[in-house]
């Protein structure tokens, strides 16, 4: 069975985010006042398993080992059906 | 490692890695052999020490160094550790040693977004590792600093006082909001080193310090 796969990774909540910090000082200056402003990596593509379960087991590694890193970022997979 | 022209030190190159013959002119000044070893390799026998230079592997996407941290040479740098030989990374190859839990931490991206590149003063806090055994602690020295990526993040802070892993901090200010100014750790054997400022670029008068040169005869002493 053929998955798509989306990974969604951001920095834990409460820590430093630059980028998002820029972006949100920048939007000021075109006179957007936000708030709360947040930058998500988000990474797509499909793949093959047997079952929606073994896919997530194997996406999950995919985070651990190389996607995220485990100190910094929290993830969040979403499988569908292609 | 009792005659210098013996000992022999291994330059990782991974693509985007750019600050190799740096390096290789840093080790051979104070007399050391050099060779380029590359990320497909894994093969280490022979080397005495290891150093891992920086620059932009992988063009540092996903996050710096995280690509880098699962090519194959990689193993054989754990095990090199392992059996307790020196390791050295530098800018890139510090974020790299982060990345695969050699060093505790992460180098991750400067509290103002800005790449700095500028000399610092930084204090070198211990002197138990193999490569800054020559310092004397709480010496104040001057190297530059290159990157965007700098800033020192770890969840147990702790630690690195408890174990004396902590090697470098900025003297004056903290240009990267590095915790604790922290900008060099060490495993808590000492043999793995990670440093963000480039002590490579101080190793002659020419380059205005030579303050990064103990990093290099430290490890022949």
């Amino acid at each position: 069975m053929q998955y798509n796969v989306e990974v969604r990774t951001s920095l834990k909540k409460g820590m430093l985010n630059p980028e998002a910090s820029t972006i949100e000082k920048a939007l000021a200056l075109l006179n957007f006042e936000v708030e709360n402003t947040k930058t998500i990596n988000i990474i797509q593509f499909s793949l093959n398993a047997e079952n929606k379960e073994e896919a997530l087991a194997q996406v999950d590694e995919m985070c651990q080992k190389l996607l995220c890193n485990p100190v910094i970022h929290d993830y969040e997979i979403n499988i569908s059906e292609e | 490692m009792t005659d210098v022209s013996d000992v022999n030190v291994g330059i990782i190159r991974f693509p985007g890695t750019n600050c190799d013959r740096d390096i290789e002119y840093a080790v051979n000044l104070v007399g050391a052999n050099s060779k380029y070893i590359y990320w497909s390799e894994s093969d280490l026998s022979n080397l005495d020490v290891v150093i891992i230079p920086g620059g932009f592997s992988y063009g540092d996407y996903l996050r710096a160094g995280a690509i880098a941290g699962i090519t194959p040479i990689i193993n054989a740098i754990k095990d090199f550790a392992k059996q307790n030989n020196p390791v050295l990374g530098i800018c890139n190859g510090a974020q790299i040693l982060g990345e695969i839990d050699l060093v505790p931490g992460v180098f991750i991206e400067n509290e103002n977004a800005k790449f700095i590149c500028e000399s610092k003063k930084l204090k070198v806090n211990t002197t138990r590792t193999p490569f800054t055994k020559l310092y004397k602690k709480n010496d104040v020295i001057d190297l530059p600093i290159a990157h965007k990526e700098g800033r020192y993040y770890t969840d147990n802070l702790e630690e690195l006082y408890d174990n004396d892993q902590i090697v470098l901090t900025f003297e004056d200010g903290n240009p990267n909001g590095s915790m604790d100014a922290i900008t060099g750790v060490c495993n808590n054997e000492g043999n793995v080193v990670a440093v963000m400022p480039h002590p490579e670029r101080a190793v002659e008068d020419l380059l205005r310090s030579k303050d990064g040169l103990k990093f290099f005869e430290s490890f022949l002493d």
